[in-house]
């Protein structure tokens, strides 16, 4: 199967007066129908530089970006609007327009496609119903919550018909009960008219919740992508890492203690595992963090033990976890 | 002295009938010269804005030219451009002076301070706003009608007022060259033969017409402005 959005060796620097910025180094991606793929990283990464690459909101300076089998850079401008009608894009701060009602916001996307009026208008209200929002229909952008616009910004862009939904950073101006529920209501998008989403985020709590697979981007450069579930419970790279550690919140006291990081790839639980191993050796463990996290539905555990100050008996634990089939990883100096 | 100059405040019939036409000369005067400046700088303030550093569609030679060619007719003064373009006027109207004549040099003096107001009104429009609709496939003109004027619009229509106000103050200033209206009224009977009290009155109504202008204008913005939380 071809992937939906094909990028290669994609380069783009900015000219600056003084320095140049190469935001985006030699990235190569495949993204295929159906996935809803996160791509984090810390600010200034080079994230929303590389979705707005994707519908060529910003130009490439090199390499190649294929969307629905269309070379967007072989496009002439005509012909790059029509293909922008197929990739949606929902931004931090909505960008809804402030003069216009609710349902004439929804309308845009097919006004300037030309449609008549009253089917656009009629169209509007099933978009708007579908983000629950059909009672604010007259209502102006300035009237709404921060969550509510952004569910007309998804109503305005469902209202394009797109068969790709960029994200960028959407739910980050959100508090967390209102992001929870933007990214059900994109997840319900993606399942019931098969869209593809590309989620930009620099929280990988977004990640978990919603995304099948996730690319990781560091200073420009795409350092590790695959299956959240593949990076979630083995992860390679440092800001992998990094990322997916955020969460601990006594990391400072984790720094050198003999600390391994294990997580459940079944959806069984802890507690005979690490009951029997504390059994099994005659030696008690630390739990310094544990949680479960949903991951596309499914449950996975992570665990933070502290290990026995014995070096020998550490290292027969490890085997021993191993052993269960669990992924074990020592936390470093890469937790910062 | 004072006592004097209410004294003479009754206008006579003929003065109530010159000061009602002066009215007339510079509301016409005021609101030609308005929409044509408009007629003209609305499109070139629209220009600069696209063709600018951060528009739509950069272009710096168009930029370059619509900018130096503002630039240069605002730095003309006013009564220096009104004779300037005399001829002009002449071969456009037939005549040189009076309200109607006075409209063509307004309307060259305005356009390019419009252009500039316009281009600051729809540069306030959020950038974000601007690439939703490039993101949905929106064309330049789209974005034009539909985006930037339709969201800068309350501040379109507040600079539209002081720009009406500004016109209206050099329409007063037209006067002293024959120009008609109210201030041609001020200096010809008030000023030149010394009737203090046809001066205060044209004054008096100079102020009142700026006032409802402004009001009127402020209205309307106010009226058509949707970011208010009601
Ligand atoms: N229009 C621009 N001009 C110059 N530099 C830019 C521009 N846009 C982004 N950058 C630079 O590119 C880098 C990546 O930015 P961005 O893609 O916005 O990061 P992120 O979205 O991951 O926070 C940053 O160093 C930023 O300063
Ligand atoms: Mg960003």
């Amino acid at each position: 199967m071809e992937p939906i959005i094909k990028i290669e060796h994609l380069n783009k620097e900015f000219k600056m007066k003084d320095t140049d910025v190469h935001a985006l180094q030699d990235v190569s991606l495949d993204i295929y129908k159906g996935d809803i793929y996160g791509i984090i990283g810390m600010s200034g990464a080079g994230k929303s530089t590389l979705v707005r690459c994707l519908n060529f909101l910003e130009r490439p300076t090199g390499g190649k970006v294929t969307v629905n089998g269309k070379d967007l850079s072989a496009l002439s401008e005509t012909d790059l609007r029509k293909a922008r009608k197929d990739i949606g894009m929902i931004f931090q701060h909505f960008n809804l327009l402030m003069q216009r009602s609710v349902i004439d916001n929804v309308c845009f996307p097919m006004e300037i496609a030309g449609m008549n009026r009253r089917e656009a208008r009629k169209k509007a209200m099933e978009y708007l119903k579908i983000v629950d929002l059909e009672e604010k229909a007259k209502a102006y952008p300035a009237q709404l919550s921060g969550g509510q616009k952004q569910r007309v910004a998804i109503a305005r862009v469902l209202a394009s018909d797109p068969k790709i939904l960029l994200c960028d950073e959407a739910t980050s101006a959100l508090d967390p009960q209102t992001t929870k529920s933007i990214l059900q209501l994109l997840k319900q998008i993606n399942r019931e008219f098969g869209i593809t989403i590309v989620v930009i985020t620099h929280e990988m709590a977004v990640v978990q919740e919603i995304c099948s697979h996730v690319a990781i981007i560091d200073q420009g450069n795409l350092v590790e992508h695959g299956t959240v579930e593949e990076i979630f419970l083995a992860p390679k790279s440092r800001e992998a890492k990094r990322l997916i550690y955020q969460g601990y919140e006594k990391v400072a006291e984790m720094k050198g203690k003999r600390c391994v990081r294990i997580a459940f790839s079944e959806n069984s639980s802890f507690e005979p595992v690490i009951g029997n191993m504390v059994l099994a050796f005659k030696a008690p463990v630390n739990i310094l963090y544990a949680n479960t996290r949903d991951l596309d539905g499914v449950a996975k555990g992570e665990m933070v033990l502290q290990l026995p100050e014995d070096e020998e008996l550490a290292k027969k634990m490890v085997a021993f976890l191993k052993n269960e089939r669990l992924a074990v990883e020592e936390l470093e100096s890469y937790v910062s | 002295m004072l006592a004097d100059l209410l004294s003479n405040y009754m206008l006579t019939g003929k003065e109530i009938k010159m000061v009602l036409d002066g009215i007339r000369g510079t509301l016409w005067m005021t609101l030609a010269s308005a929409f044509f400046g408009y007629i003209l700088g609305l499109p070139m303030g629209i220009l600069l804005t696209v063709t600018g550093q951060d528009g739509i569609k950069p272009n710096a030679f168009l930029y370059k030219i619509f900018d130096v060619l503002s630039n240069i007719f605002r730095s003309i003064p006013f009564l220096i451009l009104l004779i300037l373009v005399q001829p002009f006027t002449r071969f456009l109207l037939g005549k040189s002076y009076g309200a109607t004549a006075t409209i063509v040099p307004l309307t060259i003096a305005a356009a390019p301070y419009i252009a500039r107001m316009v281009e600051s009104s729809l540069k306030e429009v959020d950038h974000g706003v601007i690439e939703a609709a490039q993101s949905m496939g929106a064309n330049h003109i789209q974005i034009v009608w539909k985006v930037l004027l339709m969201e800068a619009r309350t501040s379109l229509i507040v600079n539209a007022t002081i720009a009406t106000n500004t016109i209206l103050g050099y329409s007063a200033m037209a006067g002293a060259c024959g120009g008609g209206g109210l201030g041609d009224i001020a200096i010809r009977y008030g000023y030149q033969r010394w009737q203090p009290h046809i001066l205060l009155v044209t004054v008096i109504l100079l102020i009142i017409l700026a006032q409802m202008i402004q009001m009127i204008g402020m209205f309307i913005a106010r009226m058509v402005d949707r970011r208010r939380v009601k």
